[in-house]
């Protein structure tokens, strides 16, 4: 009746209600469409994944033994920094937006985003901004080699020429992420469905309603930093330039008040990702609801007051030294919420162990391990042992690779049918998984115990004494990163092939994305949904 | 077949075995030879032990759940899905057992923040890629550079135990003394660790920084460079010393009379291969890092020497640019870092190696008298 009505009093519009995708590379170039962007997303990250990866295995071939085998020292410099930046601003960033692309506006009874021509800009600047930071491998001087970090002066007054190349690459990266942020704000803010109050928001949804604020927070921050290097590097100034009177420890500052919000980003989306999984496997829906966004919550905004702790050798004064060790400890409360809720959930469900389960199971113990290495890391005059060594690669590592990417994957393997049409092979689905599981801790369990032993980070040759794990860690490395093509295939498998997946994928699934067929249509929910 | 598996076994076994004769499986942080180290050692273990514990529980309880609530043993999901007093324990025990964690955490902070009352004083300063140390009150003054063979770390000749933790001059420090240390850095940060005295600070150029030890037992105590500081980050190692007070007496005495001959060599006259063969010396220690061992360097952040405009034209210049370095580049001033005999030395070397064949010799005096002229000149201006 109502679907009558509407089209009798807009006639004209009635061709562009029921479209299908456009024809050829213009689709890809000049879609609107939520899904569409979001599969660009996913694809671009794979990309990135798979090449920040390449730079990872050659790191750890170089460590394979003491002595220096394949790559000189400047140029390991240069694969240390270009891995970390390609991994944070090009996999795992842009797969999270990827995912909130395809998923919110279905969770939430939305026919697209709210800005959807301003989606496409955003996505589409991010392939210029990763060809400018990847051609500065091929320039005079070299990539970028001062670390992810990239600590002033070593990256001002000491940087090879290509680093102006490397700001400008972030600036786009940064505005990028910040059009992402506001789309994904105004989508949620605007756009649910009637009856879709926020405090019935799928978690998946409210973890990205908060980090899409923590990107508008600290983006310009990461925007700003970047410029004033431009100035010192170009125009005199001497912000960072102790000799002119600056200061490199502000540097720090500023990084890092950007940076500490940053490693949320990339984790709170994760934890909405897991808090979808596990109910549905579970069969029982999540145990604390409403206790999830607050520590959510509290997570984001504890996560401005606890910069520093990323500096206390910089030689803080005692007070401060306690303060934001104080601050970054109380980060271990509400995220010992989400894992209690987490295991409850599981308590006395049906269990069972698809492909997206495993994945969701390891995040929970493997995240948890890097979430105790982070309390450790914490304790500010313990902190003088771990500083720089590979306890903290090991710790990041834990924290991003069983916990981001494995959340990407667990995520990935759960919506695939919804977006594919086809079921999963579980089969390789289960040898994707244990193949991962293993090769992630082989490579990186070790790096505790060589971090614990006294070898720093970012160095191309070691000491004897740490050789054996390194062995270790760079075996696992190769297991790890082969195992990965595995999920190349599953995923291109499954787009193919497969047996025709239902509406509702998973048995114990519930939410909007489950009420409509699958493949999902290329428009959904034209016709807002009412939610009970 | 099991012969052969044997033998792939054993061979596997004396690959790990010959290739680290030297090493255990080093598992943990070292408890260190300071009360300090001590007291983190400690912190560390408590706070291990807690995580462990805390894991074992919340683990238990999870893969408890993973065996007991699968489907295919027919468990039936429960409906519960809301707590309030079990949310609110599960935030106040953590509470708790954070707070737990920081008083012992605070106390050693705070005595890691007392410097006072220290006996002697040392400056530390960081340089891409040695360290320099300043006895403050005792006229010492060196550099100490890695001195492990460029041999080793190309893998052309066997590694020596202590590969890349080793240098050619020590931090000597006596034991049972308050030792302040002040660090600062000249060109980018560096950050000096020893892990067995548990002292990491980060040396940064316009800053003072200060730290503290008093060492316990005599021994040798080796550390590295904590913080990316350009291409040779991984190869400035340091290396303390720690000796008797008396013997630390004596090597001060000692280290004293080695300045003053240096100095003195540089009175006498030097013949073109006695440079030479110093220079070559001075060259594969300080310079070679950058331009090479043969020169060549790798443009353009560090210059090729062989035929290189600067080297082969005006002595004048080339003087200039190895005492006082190029603003804006890499290029350190090394007049502080060498002594006028090494200085005429390695420039001597370099006009005459590779190739480079100008036949003169800078003579030590020449340095000495430019050296001393530049100071008085420098004096004159600060009037």
């Amino acid at each position: 009746m109502s679907t009558l009505e509407t089209t009798t009093v807009t006639g004209e519009q009635h061709e562009s209600h029921h479209h299908g995708p456009a024809a050829g590379i213009g689709r890809w170039l000049f879609t609107t469409n939520h899904k569409d962007i979001g599969s660009l997303y996913l694809w671009f990250s794979l990309l990135m994944f798979l090449t920040g990866g390449v730079m990872a295995l050659l790191i750890r071939a170089e460590l394979f033994q003491p002595g220096l085998q394949l790559v000189e020292p400047g140029f390991f410099n240069q694969m240390t920094t270009m891995h970390g930046l390609i991994m944070v601003f090009g996999a795992v960033m842009p797969a999270f937006v990827g995912l909130a692309n395809w998923m919110i506006p279905m969770m939430i009874g939305a026919p697209d985003m709210a800005l959807p021509r301003m989606n496409n800009w955003s996505f589409w600047i991010l392939p210029f901004a990763f060809a400018i930071l990847i051609s500065t491998l091929f320039m005079d001087g070299g990539a970028p080699n001062f670390g992810w970090t990239f600590y002033a002066p070593l990256s001002t007054t000491y940087a090879p020429p290509s680093v102006t190349y490397f700001i400008f690459a972030i600036h786009i990266m940064g505005i990028s992420s910040i059009m992402g942020a506001i789309n994904i704000i105004a989508t949620i803010l605007n756009m649910r469905a009637p009856g879709m109050t926020m405090m019935k928001l799928p978690l998946f949804v409210w973890s990205w309603l908060i980090t899409a604020f923590l990107l508008i927070a600290v983006m310009p921050v990461l925007a700003g930093v970047v410029t004033m290097m431009l100035m010192d590097i170009h125009f005199g100034t001497s912000f960072f330039n102790a000799a002119g009177g600056g200061d490199p420890v502000l540097f720090q500052h500023v990084f890092w008040f950007f940076g500490h919000p940053e490693v949320y980003i990339m984790i709170l989306p994760a934890f909405g990702i897991i808090s979808q999984i596990i109910p549905t496997f579970s069969r029982k829906r999540l145990f604390g609801y409403a206790s999830m966004v607050y520590a959510t919550a509290s997570i984001a905004i504890l996560s401005f007051l606890v910069w520093a702790h990323h500096m206390f050798t910089v030689g803080m004064p005692l007070v401060g030294e306690l303060f934001f060790m104080f601050a970054t400890m109380l980060i271990a409360v509400p995220t010992g919420v989400k894992v209690f809720n987490w295991v409850t959930t599981m308590f006395r469900g049906s269990l069972t162990f698809e492909t997206p389960m495993l994945f969701a199971i390891a995040f929970v113990v493997l995240f948890t391990i890097g979430g105790f290495s982070g309390l450790m890391l914490a304790i500010a005059p313990v902190d003088f042992q771990y500083h720089d060594t590979y306890f903290v690669v090991a710790h990041f590592h834990y924290v991003l690779v069983p916990g981001a990417i494995f959340a990407i994957m667990a995520g990935t393997y759960y919506w695939l049918p919804k977006w594919t049409g086809h079921q999963l092979n579980e089969c390789m689905g289960r040898w994707h998984f244990w193949l991962s599981f293993i090769g992630v801790n082989i490579t990186f369990f070790p790096m505790h115990f060589i971090g614990l032993a006294g070898m720093p980070r970012r160095i191309p040759d070691y000491a004897l004494q740490f050789a054996d794990f390194n062995m270790v860690a760079s075996i696992g490395a190769f297991i790890f990163g082969f195992s990965q093509l595995l999920f190349v295939w599953n995923v291109i498998h499954n787009v193919r092939s497969g047996e025709a997946a239902p509406a509702r994928v998973w048995e114990g699934a519930e939410g909007l994305e489950w009420e409509v067929a699958s493949p999902a249509p290329y428009h959904t929910f034209t016709t807002p949904p009412r939610v009970e | 077949m099991g012969t052969i598996r044997i033998t792939t076994c054993s061979f596997m076994l004396s690959l790990l075995l010959v290739g680290n004769a030297q090493a255990a499986w080093t598992l943990n942080l070292t408890p260190g030879v300071t009360e300090i180290s001590r007291s983190v050692y400690n912190l560390h273990m408590t706070i291990f032990w807690i995580c462990v514990a805390i894991g074992v529980v919340v683990f238990s309880i999870m893969f408890w759940s993973i065996f007991h609530h699968r489907k295919s043993r027919g468990a039936k999901a429960h409906n519960f899905h809301e707590h309030t007093l079990v949310e609110v324990i599960w935030t106040l025990i953590p509470l708790g057992i954070l707070v737990a964690m920081a008083v012992p955490a605070t106390a050693t902070l705070i005595k890691m923040y007392d410097p006072s009352d220290a006996e002697l004083d040392v400056q530390i300063t960081g340089y891409q890629w040695k360290w320099r140390y300043q006895y403050l009150d005792q006229e010492i003054d060196f550099f100490s550079n890695l001195s492990t063979p460029r041999e080793q770390i190309s893998n052309e000749a066997q590694k020596q135990a202590h590969y890349l933790l080793e240098v050619d001059r020590h931090l000597v420090l006596p034991t049972d003394t308050k030792i302040r240390l002040l660090l600062t850095a000249n060109d980018v940060i560096h950050s000096w660790w020893v892990p067995a005295l548990a002292v990491k600070k980060d040396a940064i150029p316009g800053f003072i920084n200060e730290a503290w030890t008093r060492i316990e037992e005599p021994g040798i105590y080796r550390g590295q460079c904590a913080e990316l500081c350009g291409v040779d980050h991984g190869f400035m190692p340091v290396v303390v010393e720690a000796v008797p007070p008396a013997e630390f007496e004596q090597w001060l005495a000692d280290a004293r009379a080695q300045q003053d001959a240096a100095a003195a060599a540089a009175g006498r006259s030097w013949t073109l291969e006695e440079l030479m063969t110093e220079g070559e010396q001075v060259y594969q220690r300080v310079c070679a890092a950058c331009h090479q061992p043969n020169g060549t360097g790798m443009p353009p952040a560090f210059p090729a020497l062989v035929n290189s405009p600067v080297v082969l034209g005006d002595v004048e210049r080339h003087i200039d640019i190895v005492l006082n370095g190029v603003q804006g580049s890499a290029m350190q001033a090394f007049r502080e870092q060498l002594s006028a005999a090494e200085l005429a030395a390695v420039i001597t070397y370099e006009r005459n190696a590779w190739g480079n064949n100008t036949g003169e010799a800078v003579a030590p005096s020449r340095i000495v008298q430019l050296l001393q002229g530049d100071g008085q000149s420098e004096q004159e201006g600060g009037q």
